[in-house]
């Protein structure tokens, strides 16, 4: 909940690292306040005390010294030393999500946020987590850049197209707090935002359980994989395919055509999908049509979700929540199910097709023409 | 030196840079590296007043957490020009364009810049960019923040971005040419006797300035070139969707708008230390750490590109060494403060207006520069990256430091360059309603940023309004001391007081020709027998007579 006071000072804490960033913020606001401070009453002090006497005195004979220059040149830099490490420290902490995570799945576009948890449920700028899970978002974009912000927790990250950022924390006080975009994202970039609210585990179950989940991700990706796209009839069990057995890959050292090694992440599934020329395993012939503009980001996502759980060395396996699989057999649509029960959003959000009426107030000469979309819209 | 002589030479008939040719293409087509610095100043102080009305805009806009002044487009435009009006337009040749323009052959007694015709050139290159980008502001404007990032800005964005990138494209061959100007003329047409470290700091701070302007520059040109082949021609460079990479535009552009930030303070840091040494009347303390201080900066600030995408998707070990270096580079800039610092030490100081807006710039740099330690901190900034912080940051570095220094040092050369006295009252009223306007419209985005206020926002959560308002007031307030000295600058002109040729006694050559000087800067090229900053007998300035004369007019 937000402070109640006239003027807040200061965010709320509810992560596991947030105070390490405060910490880090009042060390370096002692630091800063004591040189600052001492600075300015030093200038102060000299611009008074020695005032000229004459006009066109002459101040004293002063041309420096090493000693002094040495001094302020090496204490600065061993407590500009301490900042690094302390920095780097909670940087480390912020940006590598550790292995035991509940997942979700975040797609962001103009100007809204799509959450999808590993459970299935699906929500529309709100993220409800339970306190005390670990949390790891899967982002991505369909449009520009965008960044996942949570003052509370301390943290955020750019959403970039064509690939995956990661934003990880573990709430650690129930409450609601403020979700904003933080990269410029045209528009209505500033209504492009929302809640996180953070509950107890045992109401959070509740709030699963009200809701009406979707296809799991890993469901909604076999369903794409076996049936939909047809990845099946060349990616088979075995390695008889014209494809390559994409059992167990999942984490996995690749090799492909010319000797390079790669690790089969979510990055190399994707632009496997995408732009299956670029990177063709050893042994294979380069025979597979390009998914681009045929799959929605969400459907990558299951798709990624689905090749994961094929198996393979799942260090960062998808450990969804408790009913996880539940829901399988809730075949719902692929499209998200917006607005699903308790989920009243009331952020504006501008239909996709909209964009091209508000921005087109004065005509534009220089807008390039025939903009393909990039993907089949679902909205 | 033979300063009588000089006074001598006063008595004749005044022909100086002013009067000598008075039709409009004695202007236009002059090639008097002073007459183009006026030039330049009026284009530059006409769109800093640009700059800022965009600026009242914002501020008008955030009175309200509501978007309700402004739609959110128009917005999104007003903050766009408001960026990149004061970036390209103003800041970038704000001092160097000006005052090193009218200054640096006259400090080191040369006759004008060593290519005049390249230096008027340069005006005419600024001003073609400039009107390609007020065309385009005035056709329906730019929406994509002065960062163009993509692919917003090449694939998303319906506004004129292509005239816009071209006006800051060719803006940037103006800033290359002046940047080799200078470093050529420094290197080439010192007078005898002024020897590298008998230069102002002043010419050193624009050496690395202008070492600056030639290396980075390009960097800008091709990257708004790429980003107008992918916008036109749907090359696929940036955007995804057609092969490119985001994250690449990201590192072109930072890889020369950081260093452009030392650009835009390192001359701020020139003039600062010309006034500091001289309204102490005293020598620099450590001329020689102030100087390669500028020169660390310079180079240290190419590599710092990096931590502008600490939260951008980059490696974090990327990120870990960026942050390294990030902290590397505050040190010069310590080191510069606290040998200003230590120069007052012992003194004789005047609190003339020049000094005062000095004295407004320590407090001011101080502060921006402590608040880049916590952005620096990889682990803070992720907290702090976007945000009012980082807004608050900047400003408290591009306004508090070279806007201060800027109005420091026209102050400190009004009456070089005119030959006239502005108002001492009114002056030194503006320097201080400067300051506290400056510091109640930005301190308060301090604590909007720790909040998490996210930067470009057109509406906000309630409970960061009051804050805002402080933040507006304080606008209104730094409006008014922005305002005062076109005023009574301008008022100067025609009703001020002859200024004498060296008004506080100073030692620099710029002070041993005559107010306002004669269009060959010196009648005979000096001969500089003197350290910079000599207060002392070996300057040659008769000191004594100089207060009589001072008694007498009293």
């Amino acid at each position: 909940m937000q402070q109640n006071s006239w003027i807040p000072l200061f965010p709320e804490q509810a992560s596991s690292f947030a105070w390490q960033v405060d910490a880090l913020y009042f060390y370096i606001l002692a630091v800063t306040l004591f040189f600052g401070v001492g600075c300015a009453v030093v200038i102060f002090f000299f611009a008074v005390k020695y005032r000229e006497r004459e006009k066109f005195g002459r101040g004293a004979d002063i041309h420096g010294s090493m000693p002094l220059e040495l001094t302020w040149t090496v204490i600065p830099f061993v407590i500009a030393m301490t900042m690094f490490v302390a920095g780097a420290y909670v940087f480390y902490n912020l940006y590598r999500p550790p292995a035991d995570t509940m997942d979700v799945y975040v797609v962001g576009k103009q100007w809204m946020w799509k959450f999808q948890h590993g459970s299935g449920q699906r929500e529309i700028n709100e993220l409800h987590v339970p306190v005390g899970r670990k949390i790891k978002l899967t982002m991505t974009t369909e449009d520009v850049l965008h960044d996942v912000f949570i003052p509370a927790f301390r943290t955020k990250a750019d959403v970039v197209p064509g690939r995956y950022t990661y934003l990880w924390f573990e709430p650690t006080k129930p409450g609601k707090y403020h979700l904003f975009c933080a990269e410029y994202c045209g528009l209505n970039h500033s209504g492009m935002g929302g809640w996180v609210y953070v509950m107890e585990p045992r109401d959070f179950d509740n709030w699963l359980a009200g809701n009406v989940s979707g296809q799991t991700p890993v469901d909604a990706g076999r369903d794409l994989f076996e049936n939909k796209l047809g990845c099946a009839s060349c990616h088979q069990q075995s390695d008889q395919g014209r494809g390559p057995s994409l059992a167990g890959v999942f984490g996995k050292d690749v090799r492909l055509n010319g000797g390079q090694i790669v690790k089969a992440d979510d990055e190399y599934i994707r632009n496997s999908i995408l732009n299956p020329q670029g990177q063709i395993v050893e042994r294979y012939q380069p025979i597979m049509p390009t998914f681009k503009g045929q799959v929605t980001e969400e459907q990558l996502v299951g798709l990624i979700a689905y090749i994961k759980s094929l198996g393979g060395n799942s260090t960062t396996g998808t450990t969804a929540t408790g009913s996880t699989n539940n829901a399988a057999a809730n075949s719902a649509t692929n499209g998200i199910a917006a607005a699903s029960g308790g989920v009243a959003s009331t952020n504006t959000i501008a239909p996709r097709g909209d964009r091209g009426n508000t921005n087109s107030q004065g005509s534009n000469p220089n807008a390039p023409g025939n903009r393909s979309e990039p993907t089949n819209r679902q909205r | 030196m033979e300063n009588v002589e000089v006074i001598n030479i006063t008595q004749k008939p005044k022909l100086n840079y002013l009067n000598n040719g008075d039709t409009v293409s004695s202007w236009l087509l002059t090639r008097d590296h002073k007459r183009i610095a006026i030039l330049y100043l009026i284009s530059v102080s006409f769109f800093f007043m640009v700059g800022g009305l965009f600026a009242a805009g914002i501020r008008l806009e955030l009175l309200t957490p509501q978007s309700d002044l402004f739609e959110s487009g128009t917005y999104n435009k007003i903050f766009t020009a408001h960026g990149i009006i004061m970036i390209f337009l103003f800041l970038i040749p704000s001092i160097p364009a000006t005052l090193g323009n009218f200054f640096i052959p006259l400090m080191i007694g040369a006759k004008d810049l060593a290519f005049p015709r390249i230096n008027l050139l340069s005006w005419y290159l600024y001003m073609a960019g400039a009107g390609i980008a007020v065309w385009a502001l005035m056709q329906g404007g730019v929406d994509t923040g002065w960062t163009f990032y993509v692919p917003y800005s090449t694939t998303f964005s319906n506004t004129y971005v292509v005239a816009t990138g071209l006006g800051a494209f060719i803006i940037g061959f103006s800033s290359i040419l002046t940047g080799l100007n200078f470093i050529v003329t420094i290197h080439t047409m010192r007078a005898p006797g002024m020897t590298w470290f008998r230069m102002p700091l002043f010419v050193w701070s624009h050496y690395a300035t202008s070492l600056i302007m030639i290396l980075a520059t390009p960097v800008i040109a091709i990257t708004l070139l790429l980003l107008v082949l992918e916008r036109v021609g749907r090359v696929g460079i940036f955007d995804p969707a057609i092969g490119g990479d985001p994250i690449l535009f990201q590192h072109l552009f930072w890889f020369y708008s950081h260093p452009a930030v030392y650009i835009m303070v390192l001359p701020g840091m020139g003039v600062i230390s010309e006034l500091i040494a001289n309204f102490s009347r005293k020598r620099i303390f450590g001329y020689e750490y102030v100087a390669f201080s500028s020169i660390a900066i310079a180079v240290i600030g190419f590599l710092v590109w990096g931590h502008h995408l600490f939260v951008s998707g980059q490696s974090i070990y990327a990120g870990l060494v960026f942050s390294f270096l990030t902290l590397v580079v505050a040190i010069p800039s310590a080191v510069k403060t606290f040998n200003w610092t230590a120069t007052l030490y012992k003194g004789s100081i005047s609190w003339d207006t020049p000094m005062i807006y000095a004295l407004g710039f320590l407090g001011l740099f101080l502060i921006g520069g402590l608040t880049g330690l916590f952005l620096g901190a990889a682990g803070l900034d992720i907290h702090m990256s976007d945000t009012y912080f980082v807004v608050a940051h900047f400003h408290y570095i591009m306004v508090g430091g070279q806007v201060m220094a800027y109005l420091g040092g026209i102050h400190y050369y009004w009456s070089k360059m005119t030959g006239r006295m502005y108002s001492e009252f009114w002056s030194k009223i503006a320097a201080i309603v400067t300051f506290i306007g400056f510091n109640l419209l930005f301190f308060p985005q301090f604590i909007l940023g720790y909040l998490g206020m996210p930067r470009r926002y057109a509406s906000y959560p309630e409970e960061m309004q009051v804050l805002n308002i402080l933040s507006s007031a304080g606008a209104s307030i730094l409006g008014v001391g922005f305002a005062m000295p076109v005023f009574y600058l301008i008022f100067s002109l025609f009703y001020g007081k002859k200024a004498p040729d060296n008004l506080w006694m100073l030692p620099g050559l710029e002070w041993r020709t005559e107010s306002p000087p004669p269009t060959e800067n010196f009648y005979e090229t000096p001969i500089v027998t003197w350290e910079a900053y000599e207060f002392g007998e070996e300057s040659g300035l008769d000191f004594e007579e100089a207060r009589k004369r001072e008694m007498a007019t009293i």
